[in-house]
């Protein structure tokens, strides 16, 4: 029988980190949008390095002429509880929106369009999906100043390089 | 004498080097913990921002968000980032001597 004098240990390694976040965003409603938003601003306050990746619909969050009015989705959401015909009444997206609003509001978290100048200026780096772009026909006069580039999946992919890829 | 003072026994820390009892904290230990966590000297920005921190936190026994910092604190949210990159209100409150911010924002 042998036996073993020393046991084989491992030199201690440090825990490992996320140094980096690439988050992708497809769906334009407030539900779609704020997730995003809220995982890039964390990673930036834990120093974690992120760029945000607006695709489809994810688009109006960085649209001028949008971003100031994205709204809860109330029909087809489960999570709305409610009966579909209830989410259709005219109006009803509206109000649900502004009660959520106001619930954020006292958590501190803030309206869209400040929340995407807080992450631009906390040095996430926002970029527009090409594809998205051609097919709904815009340019990059459409978006936000913050939005650097509008970008294929491709170069998408080496930004995202040597980081953790999240899609929300 | 640059030797830490958070190897002060008395100094109860977190794991992660936040002070638990903030009246043991002081300038010298802010500028000790300041420097092992990147910051090499603390300016009057950062001093600002820094004591904005702490005496929010005493005052309401909660820290203030990223965002709150950037409204009131007089320094802006980009400027809270070249002041503290890995993360101003983490950093900041380290180094005020208050427990580790727990919001999302």
């Amino acid at each position: 029988m042998t036996m073993l004098l020393e046991q084989p240990h491992d030199t201690p390694l440090e825990p490992p980190t996320i140094e980096k976040v690439a988050i992708v965003v497809s769906k334009g409603s407030l539900e779609g949008i704020y997730p995003a938003l809220i995982m890039a601003n964390g990673a930036r306050m834990e120093g974690i390095e992120a760029d945000l990746f607006f695709t489809f619909f994810g688009l109006d969050a960085i649209r001028k002429d949008r971003y100031g009015k994205i709204k809860v989705a109330t029909v087809g959401n489960p999570g709305m509880h409610l009966p579909t015909w209830i989410g259709a009444i005219p109006g009803f997206s509206a109000l649900a929106t502004r009660m959520m609003q106001r619930q954020m509001e006292k958590i501190d978290i803030p309206p869209i369009p400040e929340f995407v100048d807080l992450v631009a200026d906390s040095g996430v780096r926002l970029y527009a999906c090409k594809a998205s772009v051609d097919m709904f026909g815009l340019t990059l006069d459409d978006f936000v100043p913050h939005v650097e580039e509008i970008i294929s999946v491709g170069e998408f992919y080496e930004k995202a390089a040597g980081g953790q890829i999240v899609f929300t | 004498m640059t030797t830490t003072q958070i190897d002060n026994p008395r100094i109860e820390v977190d794991p992660e080097g936040f002070l638990l009892r903030p009246e043991q904290w002081n300038e010298t230990i802010a500028e000790s913990i300041a420097r092992e966590n990147g910051v090499a000297e603390l300016t009057d920005r950062h001093w600002l921002v820094v004591r904005f921190m702490r005496e929010r936190y005493l005052a309401t026994g909660a820290a203030p968000s990223v965002r709150a910092l950037g409204k009131e604190s007089g320094v802006s949210i980009k400027e809270l980032y070249e002041l503290f990159p890995k993360g101003p209100a983490k950093l900041a409150a380290k180094i005020g001597g208050i427990p580790k911010p727990k919001g999302c924002i």
